[in-house]
């Protein structure tokens, strides 16, 4: 595990390996490397599709023509979804901080395949890279929709090859990580640390690795036959050929729903964890809390076709599927209660970090909630392809999983850089960040009730006072997000230079290493005795309140 | 097989007849799989082909890939593999089949 030569007692950041420079990252095996590699690179999509998004609310601030013509508000619309979803959300938690920090919780010096770890990496870039060329290519950008819907995309003149290749190859990168980390999980655990002496978040991604190794084969195969029907028309999907458009729906979300929840899970890590030490207490319910990821795991994997309950299903599969949504709602509740049971009668502290898990909790639950109102059949019949479904989604995902990741980077960054960010200003960030995302997706639900479609380019006058709030809240979202990341980066050159181990007074194993790690992590192999949130030598039970009162 | 030790992979060494066997097993079951695509079995059409598969594919997990010697846990993990797939499919062909009655 920990060498004793010198040389590797460095900080990761400082460690001169074969390579140097640039080289000494893009080619590092280190898995601390390979997360801040991603985190680079997904900063980068994150501010394109950023962009995207801004532009497509620019547009719909006044009904007709504002900024663009329909054709390029399609596209806008389909790359935010591509960008936002394959190259931002679902490798966010996981390979950023799944990857610097599951070894570390484990007690490992790194992950079980290093190689393949970079080659993850690589095919992520690759796979990014196309999906921003067939922006450029002779032929226009795609304008199918994240989803790729057949007929639509088998018809549609634009560049849908490229980007169905991209999200084929980085659905490669996603199955490669959940294998890694499965492995690593089963094979380099420190000596004492069994099952349930695993933090919280290393549950979570253990959970989300197997559906990126189970559900993403599919997602994979679909959409090359999806290239097949485009090149070779053989007749699977397109309806004129003979081929079903519905399979291909269920081919598509029986990844895309589990992909959700490759996304929440590790987010729902990240607050298991940020909770009990900002309150100081133990986890209320550890083992609840570890098998509900399971259990969101298991039946979220099961619950794809509730998307499809206006394309033509059969009465017996609807019911089935309503009520499996419904099921999927109670793992989910039951993760909410018992954070809020920790935190109940604890020494709360409102650093940044815990500011952002308290937003995903708030947002998530509005999201949660809005989702078992469209698990309905008949309420479904109403709202579906309305922006109702946009406000829900990006209540789930952006409140939830965006929250996620921004609480996991306040609350790991100065272990990540040694540096440490200035809290007033962070706090400044989530506040204005909370009151834009509320403007921002709030109305969408008002106005998707009433009857706006989804992806119009063009709408009635009666919604423009909720487009316009919307395009309000979507300038202040971005401000709070400069606030944040500039604070952040900031942080790296002039932020206190944070030396000690545990600043935040967390339990795991990750605040027994050096700040920042040393290369393999630890300076002798970590032995673990006791469970990861053992802060009962911070409470006072109540029979012992009562006894100092007497 | 009785023999092998199920925690290491040192003897697993079944002699070429044994794979042959499987080999010419797979061959039939293909073959199998030809002969039967031209009979109609209605909604059963499906379930022949994919049993057919799947037992292929276990003959082809068992012994050609040596889960029948590895640790149980890796077994356990096919097996999950296997359950996940199959209540996937029974979810998607019960749709098919509901709509089709």
């Amino acid at each position: 595990m920990s060498s004793s030569t010198n040389d590797v007692n460095v900080s990761y950041l400082d460690y001169k390996g074969k390579h140097s420079g640039l080289l000494g990252w893009i080619l590092s095996v280190d898995h601390k490397r390979i997360g801040i590699l991603y985190l680079i690179s997904m900063m980068v999509f994150f501010t394109v599709g950023v962009t995207f998004g801004f532009l497509m609310r620019l547009e719909l601030i006044a009904p007709g023509r504002t900024i663009v013509d329909p054709q390029t508000y399609n596209s806008f619309f389909t790359l935010h979804g591509i960008i936002m979803i394959f190259l931002f959300i679902i490798p966010g938690l996981p390979a950023v901080f799944g990857n610097f920090f599951l070894p570390i919780m484990i007690g490992a010096a790194d992950v079980a395949f290093p190689r393949l770890n970079l080659l993850s990496w690589w095919l992520f870039i690759i796979g990014g890279l196309l999906a921003i060329i067939s922006v450029f290519l002779p032929g226009g950008a795609p304008d199918t929709g994240w989803t790729f819907y057949i007929p639509y995309s088998v018809r549609t003149t634009t560049n849908v090859i490229p980007a169905l290749i991209a999200a084929f190859i980085l659905g490669f990168s996603s199955i490669l990580t959940g294998l890694n980390f499965v492995v690593t999980v089963h094979r380099l655990r420190a000596p004492g640390m069994t099952f349930f002496k695993m933090p919280l978040f290393i549950w979570s991604l253990y959970s989300t690795a197997w559906i990126q190794v189970l559900a993403t084969p599919i997602i994979g195969i679909t959409l090359l036959l999806v290239v097949a029907e485009r090149t070779l028309s053989v007749g699977i999907f397109d309806p004129a050929l003979g081929g079903d458009p519905v399979l291909f729906q269920h081919l598509f979300w029986i990844y895309s729903h589990p992909a959700v929840y490759i996304m929440i899970l590790p987010a729902m890590g990240v607050v298991s964890e940020i909770i009990p030490v900002f309150s100081q207490r133990t986890i209320f319910g550890y083992k609840f809390i570890a098998f509900s990821s399971l259990a969101i795991a298991f039946l979220g994997s099961l619950v794809w076709a509730h998307h499809m309950f206006t394309a033509g299903m059969s009465g017996v599969a609807m019911i089935v599927f309503s009520v499996l949504t419904f099921l999927v709602s109670i793992p989910s509740a039951i993760k909410v209660f018992n954070w809020v049971s920790t935190l109940y009668k604890g020494s709360i502290l409102t650093d940044p970090p815990l500011l952002f898990a308290l937003g995903f909790i708030f947002l998530f639950s509005i999201g949660g909630f809005t989702g078992l109102i469209q698990g309905a059949l008949s309420v479904n019949l109403h709202i579906h392809d309305t922006s109702f479904i946009v406000a829900h989604f990006h209540y789930v995902m952006f409140g939830g999983t965006g929250f996620g990741i921004f609480a996991a980077m306040h609350y790991w960054w100065p272990k990540m850089f040694g540096r440490m960010y200035n809290k007033v200003v962070a706090k400044t960030g989530f506040w204005v960040l909370f009151v834009g995302f509320n403007l921002l997706y709030f109305p969408m639900f008002v106005m998707g009730w009433l009857g706006m479609p989804r992806r119009y380019y063009d709408y009635l006058p009666e919604f423009q006072i909720y487009h316009m709030l919307s395009t309000v809240g979507s300038w202040i979202l971005i401000t709070g997000l400069l606030i944040m990341f500039i604070n952040l980066f900031n942080a790296l050159k002039n932020g206190k230079k944070v030396t000690e181990e545990n600043i935040w007074n967390g339990e795991t194993l990750e605040w027994s290493t050096p700040t920042p790690p040393f290369l393999f992590n630890f300076k002798e192999a970590p032995t673990v005795e006791s469970g990861p949130y053992e802060y009962k030598r911070n409470e006072v039970s109540e029979t012992e309140v009562k006894e100092e009162k007497v | 097989m009785s023999e092998h030790n199920t925690n290491d992979h040192k003897n697993h060494d079944h002699g070429y007849g044994h794979y042959i066997l499987i080999w010419f097993a797979l061959l039939i079951l293909t073959g199998l799989t030809v002969a039967v695509a031209g009979i109609d079995f209605g909604n059963l059409t499906i379930i022949t082909a994919l049993a057919i598969a799947s037992l292929k594919s276990f003959l082809v997990l068992k012994v050609f890939m040596h889960l029948e010697v590895e640790k149980r846990v890796f077994t356990v993990f096919v097996y999950t593999s296997l359950f996940f797939l199959t209540v996937s499919l029974i979810l998607l062909f019960s749709d098919y089949s509901f709509l089709q009655g």
